[in-house]
């Protein structure tokens, strides 16, 4: 049986002109996409780094490079993924700078999957942020999110602080889905059991 | 369902990205196991807390200053091309694309 389709181009989106456009070196149109994404490559960068002065240097570097290379961008990703990618590998090389004595890469495979069973089961109060000052909450998020191996915050920061899909972040990443998916349930395994200590019900905790 | 087997769909199920057949087996072992009810809640609000909690904010000033040098470096890379010649004709450099696929 015959069928009939109507294929209608989709219009080129907002981002896709303005890249178009930064192409052909219009630097006016760099600069929109460079303040629609210098916030997430920031927070990426410091996630990353852990450090204010390299993730300054990271969203810098990583628009310059993105800049120099736009030829090599075919569309085949979104311009955000194929730049976050360039942020993360520019990260981890000032991290590795940092840290020379340690193995840094977003490939480790840390341990088993033991460092992620849950050891404590405790329930939290309710609306456990509000147990601490806006100062309070940012120091101890930051500590806490800190203490996980770079390969697997550079996951979660991706996910579920930036909200790339799955198969973003495995393109950004250079990674599999699976593999993405291993690192995420054990990133947010190890920051649930890290944060119990802030947040779990205290005996006679009455607060709403 | 053992809780062990929770824990590995834990991530699918927060997502919900999951069959409904699967999501149902997992509903159904939440009702009665109390701790991986616990786990379950307290890693969607550690999520969640994370997802609203700003950190790392640009400020303004800072803003400004990486925009400034951006931009200028940005003006120099394509100065630099312009006494060489247009972008199609230098050589690939370092940073490629890649087929998320492949």
């Amino acid at each position: 049986m015959e069928t009939i389709e109507n294929k209608v181009a989709e219009p080129p989106s907002e981002e896709s002109i303005l890249v178009a456009a930064a192409r052909t070196g219009d630097i006016g149109a760099f600069e929109s996409l460079v303040r629609r994404y210098d916030r997430s490559v920031f927070r990426i960068a410091q996630h990353i780094t852990q450090n204010r002065e390299d993730a300054e240097d990271v969203v810098q570097d990583a628009f310059l490079k993105a800049y120099q290379n736009l030829g090599q961008f075919q569309g085949q990703s979104k311009f955000y993924t194929w730049l976050v990618r360039i942020a993360v590998n520019e990260a981890l090389m000032r991290l590795r700078r940092r840290r020379p004595e340690r193995t840094v890469s977003i490939d480790e495979d840390i341990k088993t999957d033991e460092d992620s069973m849950p050891r404590e089961i405790a329930d939290w109060s309710p609306n456990p942020e509000q147990l601490y000052t806006q100062a309070e909450l940012k120091e101890l998020l930051g500590k806490t999110i800190q203490g996980l191996p770079p390969s697997f915050r550079t996951v979660f920061v991706l996910r579920d602080v930036e909200g790339l899909s799955t198969e973003e972040t495995a393109s950004a990443l250079e990674l599999s889905v699976p593999a993405v998916k291993s690192r995420l349930l054990r990133a947010r395994l190890q920051l649930r059991e890290r944060l119990n200590k802030y947040f779990k019900r205290r005996d006679g905790d009455t607060r709403p | 369902m053992k809780c062990s087997d929770f824990l590995k769909e834990l991530t699918d199920y927060l997502d919900n990205t999951m069959d409904s057949h699967t999501k149902a087996e997992l509903e159904e072992h939440l009702q009665w196991c109390h701790n991986c009810y616990v786990v379950c809640n307290t890693t969607k609000s550690t999520i969640e807390i994370y997802r609203d909690s700003k950190l790392y904010e640009l400020p303004d000033e800072l803003r400004s200053r990486i925009h400034s040098a951006i931009v200028t470096k940005c003006r120099c890379h394509k100065s630099s091309l312009e006494n060489v010649g247009s972008p199609s004709e230098l050589p690939a450099k370092k940073t490629t694309e890649q087929d998320p696929s492949q």
